[in-house]
């Protein structure tokens, strides 16, 4: 115990902090590297997070509300690839747009759901594993989830490098036009990218309503979104790397939250602030270094249109 | 099929027509999100757009209202269009307008109860100076260490939210407010208030300073050199550069003006309308007004009647909410819907829509 | 010889342009047949139709005896079509083993494919390391993963399209035996060009376009180069007229400038060195991304150095910004038309204004004086014979021509003193080029000093006093142009940069 903290369930607990993030970093990761940058993550997340929690107060399963949040968050991507894919609108502004429309569309969603508990997510039940001396609770105590979040990891980490879809996905964001001269849809891929991006961020939304908190109440998210997307670029697009932030920012927001707990000096607010500095920190320090030109996929951000 | 096909130029009349497109198929798209809420479509479209101005029951309230919120979202979306035009995204505006009505109130109660003629317009430049500091942290970070602006503005947001707090718990708690959270008030402090210029106009003086910001930018932008190297910036970068812009100073300049114009909007909104520091007391003019900014095409006249038809939104959503019971989150989703339709029918401008098989373009 | 590819009657157009009319042309077994045209004459239009990019109006293909109409590049792939692409294939960030990979319908595994790579690369002559990443390759090695990755799938049919304008003479004669090897394994070549040497010396047929339309079929060994292009061009040209010109005073001078590359994959200058007089031409010569933009970026003013290593007039202005050069009456013309030199969207009087502020005195105190501007646009316009409906029309609306007619018009009404100007004539046709090679040199006579870089040998030939090469990054000595061979230009440009030993072909 060290000033009334307890390092392993500091450990265990930033593990499940850090899950929103990760979700929502990869899949934000995934459609980046596809060449599109959707700043709407905050409004996708948002929209998970009520959707999710709707579906699960309703069909009293916590699974069903999962499934709800990611597809919440996909129908706002889809949205935005209408946009910004076919109607060719840009980027920026359109994710904006989203996380605008998002913040709105949720609160009103979400008004009868004010006050009400979701039904709980239980831990794997993981057996002999959990009473392992420290390694117990820290790596064998969550939820479904938290492990799901690390298989997408892992997952994401394959595909991009070692598979074909992988491969063809990265050329995408790499350059559009040279994708289209040899044949690949252009826009079809992106919009795959923005769908399972909407997903995993609405998984990470519904992750907040229905296991971090858990219950609803407007802006819920808190800027986990933001948060995500400055994690992306911390990452240099890799999937580990995101991992590694995730976790970082996972461990700051639970150490403040203990401090505060615990009683530290320092003011509340100066303790809840402090994720976002640290981020806004560590977004200097990556953007700052050598080579930083070439790690990001050369065509993020533009619009392809096909002519001649 | 649908087909698009890029136009030699940008077409002038949709450049015009798509903003009042948006506007209808906003309506409509909402009066089918209000006819699920359980609400008469036609109603809530007439209690929001109409009743606020020529109502005889509301209009003598909601009229002057209108100028009290248009006043800051023109204020920060003529800021914030500078720097989107030169492709430089502020969008913590917000946090810039709590920075500034912060440090404008800090002036003004420092000097609670002395009476001075100088200190309202110091409370002014305190409050320009606010807003300014807080849009140099993403500028010179943009600049200097190529930081991404979007992500540290925003972040920025969270964490003036998070000073407000503090301040209105601690270091400009009203002495005398028996402790509760919350400054004095200013509106009731002669030397510090914005008061109403004209009675029943709702005129005050950050009104006034919109109608000035909307002139100035718009000479800015058609007459002035740097104007045009704001807008080659954003359209060509790489041209701006042969032009000899220099990308660095210009995102500090636009992030400048866009940080002063939003603490200016947020002292004069401490000062007048909102007339104390409070937790709370910023209501997302900021966010609001990147709204505005697109849909006044990032033009300072179309901002200005964008500013105002959202002020419009703004006034007639509370009319709805509390006449029809219509949830206060409504109209912020219409809000950005509006968005979202402005930026669909923004093709239009560049792109014609064909009908027909199409030509051997892959999609 | 059998028939591998018939073309009857094509027909494809684009709003208010016709890119192919009625075209017919068959390619055999065996045969390198090309398609010689002006830029704009409708080749790449006509190949894209073959390699299932753009489908045709009218008009019909046969392929191997088959009806013929690939719905995608795969589709032509699969059916034995292989196209190498001038540009816009190739992706920077990813290897040659993956660049190969997503060029081919069924890839093997990345370790066969790799394995593959470089037996193929060994075959033909074309050494190639499949691991390395494109972004760091030169213009001819990345020329060589395309050929290598049309190879790969063994094609009855490759098209190259303009495949030497990257290339330096001692690699084009490399391509070169490499394409007779494949025509001789029974491989029939499409081959895209606008250069007729290259074209005589290689092509055993060929197909004329102009506008859209064959306007002749012929053999070329059999044909002079001269016949050839009247047939291409329609008309007569006359070489740009030379007068004489006393040399003046060092009006640029760069001394041992060496700066890192503020683009992405770019090549950095080292040690480069330069001197231009007044009334001078100095062509620089050199494979595309040797260094060619940095250089332009570096005199512009675009890219700041230490200052003594630019000098104009003996003075020091390497530190200084591009309106200050202009000042001291540097101007220059970047080789990028659209987004560099010019805003796509702006208009041609705000176009004018963005380089001509600075000489032309178009502002009185930051306020913009539109009236001279627009005066200024429509000088340039009647002056340098821009078509275009008006100045008020937005750039990327004029062709590729006319804009670069407006562009180079532009700087040269500047009354400059020093010109540095990169790929005056890309993309252009043969009578804007020789309008604007014509203008160049009179500035020259007029007395200013100026420095051409491009790609286009024959060109620099034609305009240039003095001769230098860029070779990644570096600058070759300067010599006289009079006297100089082709074989020593390639040597200068930096040989086959390694590649004699490796050929058996």
């Amino acid at each position: 115990m060290i000033g009334g903290i307890s390092p392993t369930l500091l450990i265990a607990s930033l593990m499940v902090a850090s899950v929103p993030i990760i979700l929502a970093a990869i899949g934000e990761l995934v459609a980046e590297r596809a060449g599109v940058l959707n700043l709407g993550v905050e409004g996708m997340m948002i929209m998970g997070a009520v959707c999710g929690f709707i579906a699960a107060v309703e069909s009293g399963s916590p699974l069903v509300g999962f499934v709800g949040g990611a597809a919440g968050g996909a129908v706002l991507a889809f949205i935005f690839a209408l946009l910004t894919q076919v109607m060719l609108a840009n980027q920026v502004a359109t994710g904006l747009a989203l996380t605008l429309f998002g913040l709105g569309l949720s609160s009103m969603l979400g008004q009868r759901y004010v006050g009400i508990k979701p039904p709980a997510t239980f831990d794997l039940p993981l057996g002999p594993l959990t009473q392992i001396p420290v390694l117990g609770p820290i790596l064998f105590s969550h939820d479904w989830v938290v492990y799901f979040s690390l298989a997408l990891v892992a997952a994401t980490w394959w595909t991009l490098r070692a598979t074909r879809a992988g491969l063809i996905l990265r050329a995408v964001g790499e350059s559009h036009d040279a994708a289209h001269a040899l044949g690949y849809k252009v826009r079809r891929i992106r919009m795959l990218a923005l769908l399972f991006g909407g997903a995993m961020a609405g998984m990470g939304g519904a992750y907040i309503s229905l296991v971090r908190v858990p219950q609803w109440t407007d802006g819920i998210t808190a800027g986990a979104g933001w948060i995500a997307l400055a994690i992306v670029v911390f990452a240099s697009w890799r999937p580990w790397r995101a991992l590694i932030g995730a976790y970082l920012f996972g461990g700051i927001t639970v150490l403040q939250l203990n401090l505060q707990a615990a009683g530290a000096r320092i003011p509340v607010e100066y303790l809840s602030m402090s994720p976002y500095l640290i981020t806004i920190l560590v977004l200097v320090i990556i953007s700052s270094g050598k080579g930083r030109a070439t790690s990001a996929p050369a065509n993020l951000g533009q619009n392809f249109h096909a002519s001649r | 099929m649908l087909r698009l096909e890029r136009r030699p130029s940008p077409s002038r009349f949709w450049q015009a027509a798509t903003p009042v497109l948006a506007v209808l198929l906003t309506m409509i798209a909402g009066g089918i999100m209000f006819a699920l809420l359980g609400k008469n479509p036609v109603d809530a479209m007439r209690t929001i757009f109409w009743d606020p101005l020529f109502n005889a029951q509301f209009a003598s309230y909601s009229r002057p209202q209108l100028l009290v919120k248009a006043a800051p979202l023109i204020l920060i979306a003529i800021g914030l269009s500078l720097g989107f035009r030169a492709g430089i995204w502020n969008i913590g505006a917000e946090g810039q307008y709590i920075m500034g009505a912060l440090a404008g109130a800090a002036v003004g109660l420092a000097f609670y109860p002395a009476d001075h003629w100088y200190i309202f317009p110091l409370m002014v430049l305190a409050g320009a100076f606010g807003g300014w500091v807080w849009a140099m942290i993403p500028a010179i970070l943009r600049s200097r260490f190529n930081t991404n602006e979007i992500l540290v503005s925003l972040l920025l947001v969270y964490v003036a939210e998070n000073i407000l707090a503090s301040m209105s718990l601690g270091l400009l708690r009203n002495p005398e407010g028996g402790g509760f959270p919350g400054s004095r008030n200013l509106s009731q402090y002669p030397s510090a208030a914005n008061p109403e210029l004209i009675a029943g106009t709702g005129m005050h003086w950050g009104v006034l300073a919109a109608f000035i910001s909307v002139i100035a930018a718009y000479v800015l932008l058609q007459r002035h050199i740097l104007g045009f190297h704001i807008k080659l910036a954003g359209q060509a970068p790489r041209a701006a550069r042969f032009a000899g812009v220099n990308p660095g100073a210009l995102v500090v300049l636009c992030m400048g003006i866009s940080g002063t114009l939003a603490g200016l909007a947020g002292l004069f909104e401490v000062a007048g309308p909102a007339g104390k520091i409070s937790i709370d007391f910023n209501v997302g003019y900021g966010f609001t007004a990147i709204i505005v900014a697109f849909l006044g095409r990032l033009n300072p006249i179309g901002i200005m009647l964008a500013g105002l038809l959202m002020a419009l939104t703004y006034i007639g959503g509370e009319l709805a909410q509390f006449m029809l019971g219509l949830p206060a989150a409504a109209i912020q989703a219409f809000q950005g819907m509006l968005l979202f339709f402005l930026l669909a029918v923004d093709v239009l401008t560049n792109f014609r829509i064909r009908l027909g098989a199409r030509m051997g373009v892959a999609p | 010889m059998t028939e591998v590819l018939r073309i009857e009657g094509v027909t494809k157009t684009y709003p208010g342009v016709v890119a192919n009319a009625d075209v017919s042309l068959s390619v055999q077994t065996g045969e390198i047949h090309a398609l010689l045209g002006e830029n704009g004459a409708g080749k790449s239009t006509l190949v894209k139709m073959i390699y299932g990019l753009v489908r045709p109006d009218a008009g019909q293909m046969i392929f191997r005896g088959a009806p013929f109409a690939p719905a995608s590049p795969g589709a032509a792939r699969v059916a034995g079509v292989g196209m190498v692409f001038q540009h816009f294939s190739l992706f920077e960030a990813l290897d040659v083993a993956e660049n190969v990979a997503l060029g081919m319908e069924n890839p093997p595994p990345m370790k066969t494919l790799a394995a593959r790579i470089r037996q193929v690369s060994q075959d033909y002559g074309l050494p190639l390391d499949p691991s390395r990443r494109v972004g760091d390759l030169s213009a001819g090695e990345r020329q060589r993963v395309e050929i290598i990755r049309c190879l790969l799938q063994d094609p009855k049919l490759l098209i190259m399209d303009e495949p030497t304008s990257v290339l330096t003479p001692q690699e084009v004669a490399i391509l070169f035996r490499t394409l007779r090897q494949l025509a001789s394994e029974g491989t029939a070549i499409l081959y895209i060009s606008h250069k007729l040497e290259e074209i005589r010396t290689l092509c055993d047929e060929a197909t004329i376009l102009r506008r859209g339309r064959v306007v002749a079929t012929c053999t070329p060994r059999e044909q002079s180069a001269r016949e050839m292009a009247e047939l291409m061009v329609g008309t007569t040209l006359t070489p740009p007229a030379r007068r004489n010109r006393p040399l003046g005073h060092v009006a640029l001078q760069v001394t041992g400038l060496s700066v890192p590359s503020p683009i992405p994959f770019g090549t950095a200058l080292k040690d480069v060195s330069l001197k231009v007089a007044a009334g001078e031409v100095l062509g620089i010569a050199g494979v595309a991304g040797n260094g060619q933009d940095e250089l332009l970026l570096a005199l512009s003013g675009e890219l700041r150095t230490a200052p003594q290593m630019v000098q104009i007039d003996g003075k020091g202005v390497g530190d200084l910004g591009p309106n200050a050069r202009r000042a001291l009456a540097l101007v220059a013309a970047p080789e990028e038309r659209l987004g560099h030199a010019a805003a796509p969207d702006m208009s041609l009087v705000e176009n004018a204004l963005l380089s001509g502020v600075v000489r032309k005195g178009l502002t009185k105190r930051g306020f913009i004086d539109w009236p001279a501007t627009r005066t200024f646009a429509a000088g340039i316009v009647a002056d340098f014979d821009v078509r275009t409906p008006g100045t008020h029309v937005a750039a990327r609306a004029l062709s590729g021509g006319n804009l670069q007619k407006f562009v180079v018009g532009r700087e040269l009404s500047q009354s400059p003193g020093i010109i540095v100007i990169n790929q005056p004539t890309w993309g252009v046709d043969a009578a804007a080029a020789a309008a604007i090679r014509q203008a160049i040199l009179d500035r020259a006579s007029d007395g200013a000093a100026v420095v051409v870089i491009s790609q286009d040998l024959d060109e620099l030939l034609e305009i240039a006093d003095t001769f230098a090469a860029l070779n990644e990054g570096r600058l070759t000595a300067q010599r006289p142009v009079e006297g100089l061979t082709v074989d020593e230009i390639g040597l200068m440009m930096g040989g086959a940069h390694g590649m004699e030993v490796a050929h058996h072909g």
